[in-house]
């Protein structure tokens, strides 16, 4: 059984104007899926529905055997989904940054000691130890969104939903939370990240593309990102690493087809030296 | 804008830093009653007081400079009430000009007690943080648990607005500047003029505000939070000897004012009535 299920799912804010229409796909412990779209995909929308902020119309999400119809199950789903959004300054709750952290293990009841090692378990998670007693103020904008990050993971969930969390951020911030991504997966949380970049879908076990409230792509980034004549029609670009390949095989270069992530690219342009 | 005397907390490890807020709180209170109990005219009272905040001061290694800072901010309101004793106070003989000697004394009076009590407020938010402020509120009001009053939900308003006032301004700076950039005039004028050019700052405010406001909310949301119901708390507050200790101080101090207000005034007049 999948850890999180996406079964069918419809949504609409308003009547008369579907917002996701029929969205099915499922997650595995450590997996790392990417869902990209334009604006108004719906991302944001599957995002919310994904910890029970929204219900679905129709349709049913399964996180670790609780629906999230089920009202006395929301929190259940809470526990186990974590929600990281895009500004870092309207997620933080208290003015020192172990106060914050301590604030979701406070609302699950734990007692005090467990909360305490809670918070030296988060912040070593997103490399913020020395901050504990810091004001998120005084942080730079990466840094705030670590300690956003932090404060999810303090409730030990076990799929993390970064709702277009890198998007206010410099390209530091970014690496900064591609690290704590990384660092993440390595402990076994799946990981749901809302994009706009594609460096950052490249890097995933499985793409999804929503388009207008529908999956109009899905699989691998390979398989995703060679459908170019359907990116294309939705107005996606490929990875920096893809265009380049493409630009070179224009060019008359011998560069194999499905080339899509930096690596690659190097590894391809090393065999023709 | 800038200066917003929240930011007031001087950190540092000291007797003061480490008492329990609510201690802290309660004793500053005590020490403004103790201010207040100062009987007409007696200096000495004020003396004790003075004193008071001067041994706290270095118990809590704060500079005396920022203390004193505090009396600047009001120095306005100070004089104005000083003044409005010299010129409109009819008792006693005349000195010179309208201003009689009891106006001279209510004046000082009225100096002394306002500085004194700013210094006892500001030597309260320079040695214990917002936060700890905050919890210490909470604590105090705990009891009014009893009369269904929200002190959970009452407190973490109270930590949410302290933890977005830096936010906020930040936020009024920029929409300033964007507004200035767009050719909008916040220096001439007179006030209403000027008044009427904060508006164009305030509608965004308020509205980028309500957009924070549904984010946080959907945050706390997704971090579990369901009110007051079997949360627990990561900070505990803890009374020690050092707020014992403070207590005894702050009432050895009412004592010692109630005690000088008493006999000491009674012996003064005593040796006044005596050489008339």
């Amino acid at each position: 059984m999948p850890l999180l299920e996406v079964k069918n799912v419809s949504f609409s804010y308003v009547k008369n104007k579907q917002t996701l229409k029929d969205v099915s796909f499922s997650v595995e412990k450590g997996e790392f899926l990417a869902i990209i779209g334009h604006n108004g995909s719906g991302k944001s929308t599957l995002a919310k529905l994904l910890n029970g902020l929204l219900k679905p119309n129709s349709g049913e999400i399964i996180v670790d055997g609780y629906s999230s119809s089920d009202k006395n199950a929301v929190f259940e789903i809470r526990k186990r989904v974590g929600m990281v959004f895009q500004n870092p300054d309207n997620q933080l709750i208290a003015s020192i940054v172990e106060d914050d952290i301590a604030f979701g293990p406070e609302n699950l009841g734990l007692p005090r000691e467990e909360i305490g090692k809670r918070i030296d378990f988060a912040l070593k998670a997103v490399g913020m130890q020395d901050f504990r007693k810091a004001t998120p103020e005084r942080l730079s904008g990466g840094q705030k969104q670590r300690i956003a990050i932090a404060g999810v993971l303090a409730l030990m969930p076990q799929v993390l939903v970064l709702d277009e969390s890198t998007a206010m951020l410099d390209p530091e911030g970014r690496k900064e939370i591609a690290e704590v991504v990384d660092n993440l997966r390595e402990k076994g949380v799946a990981v749901i990240a809302i994009t706009h970049y594609m460096e950052e879908a490249v890097k995933a076990d499985k793409i999804l593309v929503l388009d207008r409230g529908e999956i109009a792509l899905s699989g691998t980034p390979k398989e995703v990102f060679a459908k170019k004549s359907e990116l294309d029609a939705l107005n996606l670009e490929l990875p920096l690493a893809g265009i380049i390949a493409d630009k070179l095989r224009a060019r008359g270069l011998n560069i194999a087809d499905d080339v899509v992530s930096d690596a690659e690219l190097a590894g391809a342009l090393w065999k023709l030296l | 804008m800038r200066d917003v005397s929240f930011g007031s907390y001087f950190p540092a490890k000291s007797f003061v830093h480490s008492m329990d807020a609510r201690a802290k709180i309660l004793i500053a209170i005590a020490y403004m009653v103790a201010v207040f109990l100062v009987s007409a005219f007696h200096f000495l009272g004020f003396a004790a007081c003075l004193l008071f905040v001067i041994i706290s001061t270095i118990t809590a290694k704060v500079p005396f400079g920022l203390v004193l800072k505090s009396v600047k901010t009001i120095i306005f309101f100070v004089v104005f009430s000083a003044v409005l004793q010299l010129f409109f106070n009819r008792k006693g003989t005349v000195l010179f000009w309208i201003i009689t000697d009891v106006g001279l004394l209510n004046a000082g009076f009225i100096i002394a007690r306002i500085v004194l009590i700013v210094l006892g407020a500001s030597l309260l938010t320079l040695t214990t943080s917002p936060v700890e402020l905050a919890d210490g509120i909470e604590g105090l009001l705990l009891p009014l648990k009893w009369i269904k009053f929200p002190v959970h939900e009452f407190a973490l308003i109270m930590s949410i607005a302290l933890r977005f006032i830096p936010t906020l301004i930040g936020e009024t700076d920029r929409i300033i500047k964007a507004q200035k950039a767009r050719g909008a005039d916040f220096e001439s004028g007179n006030i209403f003029k000027r008044a009427k050019a904060l508006i164009p700052v305030l509608i965004p405010l308020l509205i980028s505000s309500f957009r924070r406001a549904d984010e946080l909310a959907d945050a706390m949301d997704s971090r579990c939070y369901a009110g007051s119901k079997n949360r627990t708390k990561y900070k505990k507050m803890r009374l020690t000897y050092r707020d014992l200790l403070g207590v005894l101080f702050v009432a050895g101090l009412i004592v010692g004012i109630v005690f000088l207000n008493k006999f000491y005034l009674l012996s003064g007049l005593s040796v006044i009535a005596g050489a008339l």
